[in-house]
């Protein structure tokens, strides 16, 4: 008796979490899909409509905001991926004596993102006529400390007596690396790659800073020039343009749910 | 491995990958320091040696103290509440009850929206009068509040939206490590008559703790690092009450056009960072040393 | 036959004439404009620069719309001290004393030298041509002004046993009047508040400097190096707000001017202060019977000016200083201003804009229009000094420590007075 009781006491919070934290988000669709009118008051049989979305896709050119994001996130992904690899790498394979301190050095990255020196980075961007750029907002980024840190933890897993077989086949270190390391460490590399696009399709503060242009904003820039409007916010407005941005990475998420969740706790756990 | 690392490869694999992170991490914070003892260049004069002028201001302004205890008061509030709500809901989407899928999707997704979304979605939520928390508290018959017009409430408000984004990503690095408590113990509780909630805190909380340490480094990191909810709902007002300290470099320099003193402020903030690291590693490095 | 070729002739000479005249300095314009999300307003200034561009085929001009009005100067400055400036922007008026201490801007009055060019400038309305000017030198030329106005509810009116036929024209009105409109639920709460005057932000201090205004004093003046923020104009100002909020007219707390217009629809609050802008966004959307009046004032009428104006900068060559003003005339011309005004909601900032046909039309449609002009000789210019962004932090937060918490107004203005001054005084 007293655990059926439990049972549906604690599925009821859980509930009532749930909504709680849903609400938000459920107002915003609610909002995107309906006439302004309608944006702030619930009638059940408020008409649909799609017009918000076409209309905010028409008001900002959130197509080129879109690609901008593209080729940001894909910059640095691949960025990451080759410089992270290869400082870890040399991390883990190499003894010298100032291994220690130069990884503690780097990892300082963590506790101190570029987003803290802000104004200096900007200042540096500047100086090397980089502002207002693409690669300028990936710069400080290409090579991140948090995807040294994973991949070293998991090129430290891999048997010696792999890298001893493969030296004793004739390979030289590109090519232990390329064969050896880099296999094994597929899954880490998947799960830091959903971790890297989804901080840098949601960064904002630094492309802010970076970018004043149009042509090369990503999304999350485009969206909160879009909603701070002189006359007034149309809320229908905003949050369809809202919902836009976010609907890719939401529906890749949807999508890959399992992956998406197994692989960041992976992340975490490593 | 004994190999031994010779220039070319050292150049290749580490200096030039690090430079890049060396470029917009160190460097920039040695030059803070550095424009830290200059005043602003205009197009009238060039920038001129002030020496400690810039810390004098520093000292005496009374804004900075607002902000400083804005940050702190934010950092205590969203670390604790974040992690316990984590902590939660790993649990109610880990358990038997129906429906976790669900659940866990709706805990996840503030996550994956970026901050700004975020914070237009927040700031309709908020609006009183027509948004839906004031038509919510409206039928329990508490008039609306004035969530962010209120120096008094402002901050929290801030921290609510914080809270809201951040507790679903560390309820999945929860899950995982409950996933990896041992089944067996759960068992041998079990058979000794334990009830789930002696369970809970006497077996799972105590495995739990690498995992928030890791946890609380990240919300750390997080409450100075995000600021984007604050730039799109208030602005750091009413006069200031939401103002933290990363925002307050952001308005003073990129607002104000100070950069001077906007350099003063990087060197403070990255002591303060450089601080808590220090007392970060040295409290961990004690508790490597208990076990 | 005869007939056809003398007309020929004559337009093959005149063609060439006019092209021998016109062809001698040839000029790319680069123009950057800020324009919030507003797809028909983006249409129309390409429409317009379009056709500039097509009366002057040596010409090039380039529009830029390079996004809000912060990011546009930000832009403009960053070209400027890179040494490659835009010819022509139009960007905030207040941004005056910056573009100067900045050294990126000429006066238009030292290129708009003829005759007819002076003309030209004295036909603007002096309530926005206030702001252009500084040492006695014309620096910019208004584009699209705004200027603040009261919309109320006359459903509302009638059902508070109001005369919507005189809307509040004083602040004692306001109040009074205010608590009349007030609704409450059957809990106590309120349902609507009978006015709501944005407070928070620098859309607060905007509406602010019209209270001001209205009580006989200014925030700044022509210098660029005063703030008058300790004055008994001010103070009354601060104290008209919270008495609002204590006698139960207006929502206590800070108000952020966003979703003012919407509270109106939905019926939040009998009445708003908002920007005369929002005028096609109420019409299009209000369900309900609306009007609009002058500002209720302190004394007497009051209003600040705001939006943006054309600058022209420094660093360009002769050719494209001539071509620049060419098309800054041409942009502020009755036909172009009218135009302008229709399809953004701006105040056409000319008489001779309001005489045209489709302003005439307009605003035979939509009277409300005509109140912000005629609100005009009674507004003054929205509050700026040199390091505008410092200083007028200090006002903001003085506004919203009173209204959103709970400074005393003496101190709090004193307070940003002394801290007004420390920055300004190198300035004197």
């Amino acid at each position: 008796m007293k655990n059926s009781l439990n049972r549906i006491f604690l599925t009821t919070i859980a509930f009532v979490l749930a909504i709680v934290w849903g609400l938000p988000f459920l107002y915003s669709i609610w909002t995107a899909f309906h006439p302004e009118e309608y944006s702030a008051s619930f009638v059940w049989d408020a008409p649909l409509t799609l017009n918000n979305f076409t209309e905010a896709w028409n008001a900002a050119p959130f197509l080129v905001y879109f690609i901008n994001t593209l080729i940001l996130i894909i910059t640095i992904l691949v960025a990451n991926f080759i410089l992270c690899t290869v400082v870890a790498y040399a991390f883990v394979r190499y003894k010298f004596r100032w291994a220690g301190f130069l990884f503690g050095f780097v990892m300082v990255q963590l506790l101190i993102s570029p987003e803290i020196l802000i104004v200096e980075n900007y200042l540096t961007l500047s100086s090397i006529g980089m502002t207002d750029t693409i690669v300028g907002i990936a710069l400080p980024y290409l090579t991140s400390a948090f995807g040294i840190f994973l991949l070293r933890q998991t090129f430290k897993t891999v048997p010696k007596s792999l890298d001893e077989a493969a030296q004793m086949e004739g390979a030289n270190a590109w090519e232990v690396l390329w064969t050896v390391y880099v296999p094994l460490a597929k899954p880490i590399y998947l799960a830091y790659g959903l971790v890297s696009i989804s901080f840098h399709w949601n960064n904002f503060l630094w492309p802010l800073i970076v970018t004043n242009s149009p042509e090369v904003r990503p999304l999350t820039v485009g969206l909160s020039i879009f909603a701070t409007v002189e006359s007034g916010i149309e809320w229908s407005l905003v949050n369809a343009a809202t919902l836009m941005t976010t609907a890719p990475l939401i529906l890749v998420f949807l999508i890959f749910q399992k992956q998406f969740i197994s692989n960041f706790m992976r992340a975490g756990i490593k | 491995m004994n190999l031994r690392l010779n220039w070319k490869l050292c150049t290749i694999l580490l200096i030039l990958p690090c430079s890049f992170l060396i470029a917009f991490t160190h460097y920039p914070a040695v030059q803070a320091l550095l424009n830290s003892f200059w005043n602003n260049a205009s197009s009238r004069r060039p920038s001129k040696f002030i020496g400690l002028k810039n810390y004098e201001a520093l000292i005496q302004d009374d804004k900075l103290i607002q902000v400083l205890l804005n940050s702190t008061f934010y950092a205590i509030g969203t670390i604790p509440i974040a992690i316990i709500l984590a902590i939660v809901m790993a649990l109610l989407v880990n358990s038997r009850l129906p429906a976790t899928a669900l659940m866990r999707l709706s805990f996840f997704m503030p996550t994956m929206l970026p901050m700004v979304a975020v914070a237009n979605i927040w700031l309709f939520f908020y609006a009183p009068g027509i948004g839906l928390t004031s038509q919510i508290l409206s039928i329990f018959g508490i008039p609306p509040i004035n969530f962010l017009g209120d120096t008094d409430i402002s901050l929290i408000s801030m921290m609510i939206v914080a809270i809201w984004k951040e507790a679903g990503l560390f309820m999945i690095f929860y899950l995982a490590a409950l996933q990896s408590v041992p089944q067996h113990l759960k068992d041998a509780a079990k058979l000794e008559g334990a009830g789930s909630i002696r369970i809970i805190f006497d077996i799972i909380l105590p495995l739990l703790k690498p995992t928030t340490i890791f946890v609380a480094v990240n919300a750390l990191i997080n409450a100075f690092r995000m600021i984007d909810h604050i730039i799109v709902m208030t602005r750091g007002g009413p006069n200031n009450s939401s103002a933290l300290l990363l925002y307050y470099i952001f308005d003073v320099t990129f607002g104000h056009r100070d950069f001077a003193y906007g350099a003063t402020l990087t060197v403070l903030m990255v002591l303060i960072l450089g601080v808590m690291a220090t007392v970060q590693f040295w409290f961990l490095d004690r508790k490597a040393h208990y076990q | 036959m005869r007939m056809m070729f003398k007309r020929i002739l004559a337009s093959v000479v005149g063609a060439s004439l006019a092209a021998v005249a016109t062809s001698v300095q040839a000029a790319d314009l680069e123009f950057y404009f800020p324009v919030g999300v507003n797809a028909p307003a983006v249409a129309t200034i390409e429409k317009l620069t379009n056709a500039w561009a097509q009366k002057n085929p040596q010409h090039t001009v380039k529009a830029i719309y390079a996004g809000n009005y912060e990011e546009t100067t930000l832009k403009a400055l960053t070209a400027a001290q890179a040494g490659k400036p835009p010819q022509v922007a139009v960007l905030l008026a207040i941004d005056l004393f910056t573009l100067i201490e900045e050294d990126v801007i000429q006066p238009i009055s030292d290129i708009a030298k003829s005759s007819s060019d002076k003309e030209w400038i004295s036909s603007f309305y002096d309530g926005f041509m206030v702001d252009t000017r500084f040492e006695g030198k014309t620096y910019s030329i208004p584009f699209q002004r705004s200027t603040p106005i009261f919309y109320y509810n006359v459903e509302a009116f009638r059902e508070a046993g109001l005369d919507p036929k005189s809307p509040p024209k004083t602040w004692d009105e306001m109040v009074e009047m205010g608590k009349k409109l007030t609704v409450k639920d059957s809990n106590g709460n309120v349902t609507r508040w009978g006015t709501r005057i944005p407070s928070l932000g620098l859309a607060g201090a905007w509406l602010f400097g019209g209270l001001v205004v209205s009580k006989g004093d200014v925030l700044s003046t022509e210098t660029g190096t005063e703030a008058r923020f300790d004055t008994p104009a001010a103070l009354e100002s601060l104290k008209f707000l919270k008495r609002l909020a204590a006698e139960g007219a207006m929502a206590p707390g800070g108000i952020t001017w966003g979703d003012t217009p919407k509270a109106f629809l939905e019926g939040q609050t009998a009445s708003i202060w908002t920007s005369t802008g929002n005028l096609a966004f109420i019409n299009s959307n209000a369900n309900f019977e609306w009007d609009v009046s002058f500002l209720p004032g302190g004394d007497g009428p009051g209003a600040p000016t705001g939006g943006g104006n054309f600058y022209i900068f420094k660093g360009i060559s002769e050719e494209e200083q001539e071509a620049a003003l060419d098309f800054v005339r041409f942009m502020t011309s009755p036909e172009s201003a009218a135009i302008w005004s229709i399809a953004t909601g701006y105040v056409a900032p000319r008489a001779d804009a309001w005489e045209t046909p489709e302003m005439k039309s307009y605003s035979a449609n939509l009277p409300q229009a005509l109140v912000a002009l005629d609100q005009l000789p009674y507004a003054y210019r929205e509050f700026a000094t040199f390091q505008r962004s410092k200083v007028t932090q200090f006002l903001v937060d003085a506004i919203e420590g009173v209204v959103a918490g709970d400074a005393d107004p003496k101190e709090a203005l004193k307070d940003a007075q002394d801290k007004a001054n420390d920055v300004l005084d190198e300035y004197k």
